[in-house]
């Protein structure tokens, strides 16, 4: 018995189709997965399905009765429950409170009686939790499981959970599965949102693809293999990127960037970068291996001149920049990836605003913009680096792919002689990612230098020329990628040894 | 100085009672994360309307219900304005504020003309307990309306936000509307309410002026009280008794100051520098109180879904 069936949803945004025609069946007490990469309409038609957008046209049935979802309301009294990616969650309220909401009719809210209740309901539903702790003061696991159990208490038998484990650490990640598995025996049926393939193959019972706003097909997870998933979802049988040897092993190899013993301080004032000396020479990919934390975001804050060094000095093809401003920086070469997205450009800007955001000077006439040149010019960027975007088009709306694409697009169009990439492809999927590293391997081809910082080791394996590893604010080694195991950087990245 | 005292508590409930209505309706508004600016206004007319109809009615109970209706009336404009169509708070509010100064200096001329003196009528008058007692008979000796604010509307405040799931819902609707509208609530519904709430006490802060404590209606009547009572609800940090405290610190201030003032000393400041002393003092407060402040998250942020 299928418990939901959408058929043949269609939703526009403006000219963009989000959903075009989209068939969708969900078993009973299954989990389903709907995997797609980001844009590719997932979201969509689970909020259609919780009443949070309406169909333009198509036909929802639940339980094998038509039904019309106007918000949800309706969707929690069908039995439906969505947790989204960011919580739906009253941070300054208790666990107890962020359950009940809006689920009693009574004027009077009884402390004892919803906290009595919804300790009862996390022991059925076995996802203990403490109902008077602040949700503020969770975890971000522990909030998920209060997600969770609100969607539980209001009696939903389909949970539609969206990108899951986006947030979780490892750990958290197996609870969850563990979670799902044991509701999924008592006959709740689950919608699982992601684009991670081994998650999906791991968890879930059947697959259903999504690909520009159609489905590609639905599968068991039992028939298919990773590999087969991901050529649904993109289009292509193959993966990765593929490296060309360096370009110049010759020996007059330019070094672009230096940095020389340099030091500084983090928010708090303490020492967080501790004599780091590197250098990044012309055509050259240097990756920077560490777990998280070690000093990777305050490392390419000095470089790019965010953050005020303590101490030594940072040389941009042979002149020193030390101290400089970011804008200096940019006229001398430099191109920075921003690490954050959202941090990186004014989303509620258009794109081309912020394509040429970086750089108005030059688009200044008498102190006018000159709006045909500014233009013209995103045009061009944005068949370039194919950005499915158009000029006008508001940045918050795009894919995290596509904000990617327009933040390599203002920085690369510079030609800049160094590029400094924090985290280049954090939150992004496999056709993405793939892009962003063609990108990068295409400048190194150009000649660019370029200081790739990434807690993926996979990536930095896959890119690098050579691999240093920060720890602590410490270079503790630096190796020749053809050396590099990841056993070896594995002991480095723990600090367990250190290499010079 | 046993009488300096004495009738120095009783005016400071008395200052206090338009600027705590006012705060009470401001925290109402603010916890649902609408800032409403209109406040200023919104006391200004409630203290002309009530004023009108009682003296056109001769009845000040009129008066008074007529002022809290424009109250609700133009707490429910705010809400169309911010909720409905989503324009930026600060300009609706502010764009409220000046509405209602003009529409009442124009309609005050339409009926009263251009006079010098102001017109008056007679006004509520003090409930009278423990008349003798020479300590609690003054401090005592307080409008109804004093009484109703400080043993009933801030504690029913506190009691709503906290213990009502009406209140839930204003709480989670000021902080993240999202997790209100995922739960099946209507965003709207919730911040219209609380607003028309709001709108309301601001209204009957501005009529207690014209309708006890003066029995007259002047244009200066209001003289800011409005923005004072914003900085207040920042003080008391959304919480309706800390809320209270804060005008009651106000209100205290401004009690002393006319006192000082009143005793003629002979001091090398002009009198002025008393007049600006509870404003100096919020301004204190806010700056010490202000730092931990925590907003209600969704302040000032209209709610779409995307």
């Amino acid at each position: 018995m299928f418990i939901v069936e959408m058929q043949s949803i269609t939703k526009r945004f403006g000219d963009l189709i989000a959903n075009d025609h989209v068939n969708f069946e969900l078993q009973k007490g299954e989990v389903h997965a709907l995997l797609g990469e980001n844009g590719a309409g997932k979201t969509t038609l689970m909020r259609i399905l919780y009443g949070l957008y309406h169909p333009d046209s198509g036909v929802i049935k639940v339980k094998e009765q038509p039904v019309v979802i106007h918000s949800p309301k309706d969707a929690i009294h069908l039995g439906i429950g969505m947790v989204t990616q960011h919580f739906a969650l009253v941070p300054p309220l208790t666990v107890a409170e962020n359950v009940v909401l809006g689920y009693q009719n009574s004027f009077v809210l009884d402390q004892n009686q919803i906290e009595e209740s919804v300790t009862e309901a996390a022991r059925r539903f076995g996802l203990e939790i403490n109902p008077k702790a602040i949700v503020r003061h969770l975890s971000v696991g522990q909030r998920q499981r209060v997600e969770i159990l609100k969607a539980l208490y209001r009696n939903a038998e389909i949970l539609i959970l969206d990108e899951p484990t986006a947030v979780l650490i490892p750990q958290e990640v197996e609870a969850l599965f563990e979670t799902l598995n044991r509701l999924k025996q008592e006959g709740l049926s689950v919608i699982f949102i992601s684009h991670k393939l081994h998650e999906v193959t791991q968890i879930t019972d059947r697959v259903t693809v999504l690909r520009d706003g159609k489905v590609v097909g639905t599968v068991n997870t039992a028939d298919v293999t990773q590999k087969e998933l991901a050529a649904m979802m993109v289009g292509r049988e193959t993966f990765g990127v593929t490296r060309s040897k360096a370009t110049s092993e010759t020996a007059a190899q330019k070094p672009m960037l230096e940095l020389i013993n340099l030091c500084a301080n983090d928010d708090k004032n303490l020492p967080v970068l501790k004599n780091i000396s590197l250098t990044v020479f012309e055509g050259e990919i240097l990756g920077i291996a560490g777990v998280g934390g070690n000093g990777q975001k305050e490392l390419a804050e000095t470089i790019c001149g965010v953050r005020q060094p303590t101490a030594g000095s940072i040389r941009v093809d042979g002149r020193d920049v030390t101290g400089k401003s970011p804008s200096e920086l940019t006229q001398s070469g430099l191109g920075r990836i921003p690490e954050d997205r959202h941090e990186g450009m004014v989303v509620h800007l258009s794109v081309t605003d912020n394509l040429v955001l970086e750089h108005l000077d030059e688009f200044t006439r008498n102190g006018v913009l000159d709006h045909k040149a500014i233009r013209q010019y995103a045009s061009e960027l944005i068949q370039k680096f194919q950005i499915k975007a158009k000029p006008n088009d508001i940045t918050r709306t795009l894919s995290g792919g596509n904000m990617q694409k327009v933040l390599l697009a203002r920085v690369l169009a510079r030609q800049p002689k160094v590029i400094i990439a924090p985290q280049p492809t954090r939150g992004l999927d496999i056709g993405a990612t793939d892009y962003v590293r063609q990108q990068l391997l295409e400048q190194r081809q150009r000649g660019a230098a370029i200081l790739l910082i990434s807690e993926d080791l996979d990536e930095i394996l896959a890119l690098s020329d050579r691999i240093a590893v920060i720890y602590e604010g410490e270079i503790v080694g630096t190796l020749p990628a053809a050396e590099a195991t990841p056993e070896r950087l594995g002991l480095l990245m723990s600090g367990a040894v250190k290499e010079h | 100085m046993e009488v300096f005292l004495v009738n120095l508590i009783a005016a400071t409930f008395r200052v206090s009672t338009p600027i705590v209505l006012a705060a009470i309706g401001e925290t109402y508004s603010e916890r649902a994360g609408i800032l409403n600016l209109g406040i200023e206004g919104i006391m200004y007319f409630g203290a002309f309307v009530g004023f009108l109809i009682a003296d056109k009615s001769g009845s000040l109970w009129l008066g008074l219900l007529m002022a809290i209706l424009s109250g609700i009336v133009f707490g429910l404009l705010m809400g169309f304005f911010t909720v409905t169509l989503g324009v930026n708070q600060h300009v609706s509010g502010l764009g409220i504020t000046l509405l209602h100064t003009g529409l009442t200096l124009f309609t005050f001329r339409l009926f009263y003309g251009g006079r010098s003196t102001p017109p008056s009528i007679p006004s509520f008058q003090t409930l009278n307990i423990l008349q003798n007692n020479p300590i609690l008979g003054p401090i005592l000796s307080q409008y109804w309306l004093t009484y109703l604010t400080f043993l009933v509307i801030v504690p029913l405040a506190w009691w709503i936000l906290y213990r009502t799931n009406f209140g839930l819902k204003i709480r989670s609707v000021g902080e993240n509307p999202e997790a209100v509208d995922a739960a099946g609530i209507s965003v709207p519904a919730v911040r219209y309410a609380a607003l028309a709430i709001g709108g309301g006490l601001m209204a009957a802060g501005g009529a207690f002026l014209s309708l006890f404590q003066l029995g007259a209606f002047t244009h200066g009547i209001i003289s800011g009280r409005g923005w004072v009572a914003i900085a207040i609800v920042i003080f008391g940090n959304w919480h309706p008794v800390r809320v209270m405290l804060g005008g009651l610190i106000f209100g205290g201030t401004f009690a002393l100051q006319l006192r000082l003032q009143a005793m003629g000393l002979q001091l090398p400041v002009p009198y002025e520098t008393f007049l600006a002393l509870p404003y100096v003092v919020t301004i204190i407060a806010l700056v010490i109180a202000g730092r931990n402040a925590s907003y209600p998250a969704a302040l000032l942020k209209p709610y779409r879904r995307e």
